[in-house]
């Protein structure tokens, strides 16, 4: 049996041995909460994603004041929220038939427990939009690579409660999350060309993102074809009223290859073309 | 009358010299406070997310009052065998259990008094308006449904041994039906039978306390509830509350009481 010191001695060796070993190891584990100084990733790890949707269907819920389906009414009512289109307060005949989730009382029970929640489907008061950010920037805080929740946000910072300033900032936040996201570049490009008049920042932008989309697709990524279409049509637009006719012909071509009338947009093209060859500005 | 008032009194007096309540008013004042102090793109008349999180609190806290409190009140005169001498003065059973039950419903409608003043004052400092009747409304059809849980609990500490269970079970009940109440005739559904009947009895047997809980209509600012229907709504809530309440007395009035 061998003395006390020496066995304390080779213990001691082995937990040195053993803590350099796993140092290493533990600085490289994906899984290293030591490694996030944000709270909520360690708290919450990967489950912030599901905690990140919840928000941002709660957002949705404040849009439409309440009214909002629960998970044993969801499969009535698929489709996409409606904080995240772009409609103004009144409610369409289509959205009005889908939100309609509720359908008639089966019974005396639920027809007397309508009288104590929200039936009514109805959408927020554009002065009231600014009741759905705390969620959307609870859900960004969650999961900063939900690009959507950037883009709807400065949608309705920017186009109902005048704060362009705040719409950029949180776009340009998800821009340093997301650096690759052709969404957040084009409604970056839309907060330059719509509300500071700056159209060739706007142009730079939009450019941007075009080449991200391109680079996504090359990729075989399959980028989302609406959010190209968005970027052409709006770079058409800007080229075409800042008088340069060959670039705006030149995304209007693109653009013909993913719209749903293209000979709508061919009618364009040709009248670009007339411009062009007569000169006008 | 005097002997339900004497034992209300002394459940009421109990509230306010235990510190459960205070801890729990503070931590919802904290919490609003900490929530209400986070700028949201520097927009000060964004509010209901603070009104939300602060009826959650005010719920949370009300239901832990009220459970916690009436759990513990006939185990602890039995444990403490005061039972014996309370029983030995002109007072019956039925007696004990109304006055237990008049004093938790009491003391839980103060504390949700002083509750739903501080979450008036927090939505009108920030919205600028007092929708007084739909708070009133609010406070009423909550404190109804504390009736029906205090009720509930008060029937379970005469059946369960040990109040901690009886709180445990209490809660579970409490909020599955606030959470699920409303949906369990859309679960019959998709269930085969028996399941199906199963759960339909379950559900036209169970006290709707997801009535009560109208949250979403004083966040969203959306207009009062008909009075009718919270005329209606009180005498749903107080017939429980018997069912509840002849229940344990039922039980307790044959229960040995060593």
């Amino acid at each position: 049996m061998p003395s006390p010191p020496w066995l304390l001695s080779l213990l001691l060796v082995i937990c040195f041995t053993l803590a350099l070993r796993l140092q290493s190891w533990y600085a490289a584990w994906p899984g290293n909460t030591a490694a996030s100084a944000d709270l909520l990733t360690v708290a919450l790890g990967d489950s912030r994603q599901l905690f990140a949707n919840y928000f941002f269907a709660e957002a949705d819920a404040y849009f439409h004041s309440g009214y909002y389906p629960s998970i044993f009414d969801q499969p009535q009512s698929p489709g996409r929220p409606h904080v995240a289109e772009t409609t103004d307060g009144e409610s369409t005949a289509d959205e009005e038939r889908e939100a309609d989730f509720l359908g008639k009382p089966r019974d005396w029970i639920e027809r007397f427990g309508r009288n104590f929640f929200p039936t009514a489907h109805t959408h927020l008061k554009p002065a009231d939009t600014g009741e759905i950010l705390p969620w959307l920037e609870l859900s960004a805080d969650l999961d900063p690579h939900r690009v959507e929740t950037y883009t709807v946000a400065a949608y309705w910072l920017r186009t109902r409660l005048g704060r362009v300033n705040e719409a950029e900032q949180f776009l340009r936040q998800g821009l340093r999350a997301n650096p690759d996201s052709c969404e957040i570049l084009f409604e970056l490009g839309r907060v330059y060309a719509e509300n500071r008049h700056d159209p060739d920042h706007a142009r730079n932008l939009w450019e941007l993102a075009l080449r991200r989309w391109d680079a996504q697709s090359a990729e075989g990524r399959k980028p989302d074809r609406i959010v190209f279409g968005a970027i052409v049509s709006h770079l058409a637009d800007l080229e075409a009223h800042t008088g340069r006719y060959a670039q705006a012909i030149q995304c209007l071509e693109r653009l013909k290859t993913v719209s749903p009338a293209p000979a709508a947009i061919q009618k364009q093209i040709d009248d670009l073309k007339q411009r062009l060859a007569a000169g006008v500005h | 009358m005097n002997s339900l008032w004497a034992i209300a009194s002394l459940v009421i007096k109990e509230l306010y010299r235990r510190k459960d309540f205070y801890v729990l008013f503070i931590l919802t004042v904290l919490i609003t406070g900490l929530f209400g102090s986070i700028s949201i793109f520097n927009d000060e008349r964004i509010v209901r997310y603070l009104k939300a999180i602060c009826l959650l609190l005010i719920w949370m806290a009300a239901l832990v009052i009220a459970i916690v409190t009436t759990a513990r009140q006939i185990p602890a005169e039995r444990e403490q065998r005061t039972i014996f001498p309370l029983l030995a003065k002109p007072v019956t059973r039925a007696h004990v259990v109304g006055g237990k039950f008049l004093g938790c419903w009491l003391a839980a409608g103060i504390a949700l008094v002083v509750f739903y003043v501080f979450f008036a004052l927090l939505s009108g400092t920030r919205e600028h308006t007092w929708p007084i009747a739909n708070y009133a409304q609010a406070l009423w059809l909550h404190w109804l449904m504390l009736a029906m849980v205090i009720a509930l609990t008060l029937a379970g500490s005469v059946l369960f041994t040990a109040p901690s269970s009886n709180a445990t079970i209490c809660f579970i009940v409490t909020v599955g039906i606030l959470l699920v109440g409303r949906h369990l005739n859309t679960v019959t559904l998709q269930l085969r039978e028996p399941a199906s009947s199963l759960v339909s009895v379950v559900y036209y047997l169970i006290p709707h306390l997801e009535f009560f809980d109208v949250r979403d209509l004083v966040i969203h600012d959306w207009p009062p509830i008909p009075w009718s229907a919270c005329a209606l709504a009180t005498l749903y809530a107080l017939a429980y509350t018997a069912c509840f309440l002849l229940a344990a007395w039922w039980r307790f009035r044959r229960q040995p009481l060593n």
